[in-house]
């Protein structure tokens, strides 16, 4: 069961922000949900300096899954 | 091949790369005849463009500066080729255009925006150091709103023509710069011809150079006060290096240029009240951090649709006319046959500084979420 991040609508660096708090509760996959490229790439980012996994979905229009992983 | 240039544009050299332009560009803009130390400043040139709209009446400072159309238009072009442009409101709009008009009155009590501080710094001027670290102090409190909840909500998809209403509003400003209409005797648009505002590259060069930069930033992020917060927040440094390599290039170009002057007194269009600069630009600092971005990003951001955004910049706008028309902006120091009369603010500004502070403090602890 993934725990969900729906950072939606939400502008950086809140996005980022909600994602590591999920990491820091230490349950995965974690999965984020971001409706821009900017949060996309940031989330990305931070993920991978965490050391977590991170692979990327397009759901819908314009909008992003973002698959975490230890 | 967009996808390519998408992963190099979020790389570190992508950033660094915008903000090396930045730097060059900037740099020789004033060569080409902006004002000295002020190649580009958003704060400065919006103040100069509400100016022009006589929206303030600081003679010295009126001109409709094509670089931020070209900032709002190049990151437009950027987003549509990329396929990013995207309509987006619903944000807490009347607290950003709040924070918009306090950030234009802590930068212009400074006597620029982030950009400039760093610009100011590249050609010598010291002064911008108190500045620069009244900015961090700013944003490292806007940090520790963060850090406990503060959030001003979610955007929401909007129709796309909301998304063009700036973009539309910097084309109408070009045609404005262009042909200079005479609405009324002495009024709008009416253009410096003394002072900083009168001093200005040609037209085109300075739309094709913020097109050009708009088109980088809106790629890469490039944000000052994101560079800061990253650090302070999460210890991340990849915007900025692109701050970094903004004053490694502008140093560079000025001592090429011979533009580098180093020291306190009588640089230009600055003042050496040192208190003031700090708090000017805590002030911005902490209206930045709240609103999520320096006034280039939140620039970037209403180009690619971010309609929040434009309500900041139109905070910007109109807090520079409140600003003049107030008198609560910093006077620069002057030599007065051959004796330095510190500039400064007024008791109205110091004022301003204060309450702006307070507002900016109630906006943090009564706007937060928690989890």
């Amino acid at each position: 069961m993934s725990v969900i991040v729906d950072a939606r609508g939400y502008s950086c660096p809140e996005p980022v922000m909600q994602m590591r708090a999920a990491e820091q509760q230490g349950k995965f996959p974690i999965e984020v949900l971001v409706e821009t490229v900017t949060s996309r790439e940031n989330v990305r980012r931070a993920a991978e300096m965490l050391g977590l996994k991170v692979k990327v979905e397009s759901i819908g229009e314009d909008e992003y899954k973002l698959i975490l992983e230890r | 091949m967009l996808d390519k240039l998408t992963r190099f544009f979020a790389s570190r050299w992508g950033i660094v790369l915008t903000g090396g332009s930045i730097g060059v560009l900037a740099s020789a803009l004033q060569r080409l005849g902006n004002p000295p130390n002020m190649g580009i400043c958003v704060a400065c040139f919006e103040r100069d463009i509400a100016g022009a709209l006589g929206l303030h009446r600081a003679e010295v400072v009126r001109y409709i500066r094509p670089e931020i159309i070209g900032f709002v238009l190049g990151a437009t072009l950027a987003a549509l080729v990329f396929h990013e442009f995207k309509a987006r409101a619903g944000s807490a709009p009347l607290v950003r255009f709040v924070l918009g008009v306090l950030a234009m009155i802590g930068a212009l009590v400074f006597l620029g925006c982030p950009w400039r501080a760093l610009l100011r710094l590249s050609g010598g001027d010291l002064n911008a150091i108190t500045g620069l670290v009244g900015l961090a102090v700013g944003i490292a409190v806007g940090v520790q709103f963060l850090k406990s909840g503060y959030t001003l909500g979610r955007s929401h998809k909007t129709y796309p023509a909301v998304g063009w209403i700036i973009p539309l509003l910097m084309v109408g400003l070009l045609l404005l710069a262009v042909f200079q209409p005479q609405f009324t005797e002495d009024g709008a648009i009416v253009f410096s011809t003394t002072g900083p505002g009168s001093m200005h590259a040609p037209l085109l060069i300075s739309l094709v150079v913020g097109l050009v930069i708009g088109f980088l930033a809106q790629r890469t992020r490039f944000c000052t006060m994101g560079s800061i917060r990253d650090v302070i927040l999460m210890g991340d440094t990849h915007l900025i290096s692109g701050v970094g390599a903004l004053v490694v290039f502008a140093l560079g170009t000025n001592l090429v240029l011979g533009q580098f002057k180093i020291g306190f007194a009588t640089q230009p269009v600055a003042h050496s009240s040192h208190l003031w600069n700090f708090l000017g630009m805590a002030l911005a600092g902490l209206a930045f951090a709240l609103a999520g971005g320096c006034p280039g990003r939140q620039l970037f951001l209403s180009g690619e649709g971010d309609s929040d955004s434009g309500v900041f910049v139109l905070g910007m706008i109109v807090g520079a006319g409140i600003s003049h028309n107030f008198g609560l902006a910093g006077k620069p120091d002057s030599l007065v046959d051959g004796a330095l009369t510190v500039g400064g603010i007024s008791a109205a500004g110091m004022w301003a500084v204060g309450i702006g502070l307070v507002i900016c403090l109630l906006i943090g602890f009564t706007m937060r979420e928690r989890s």
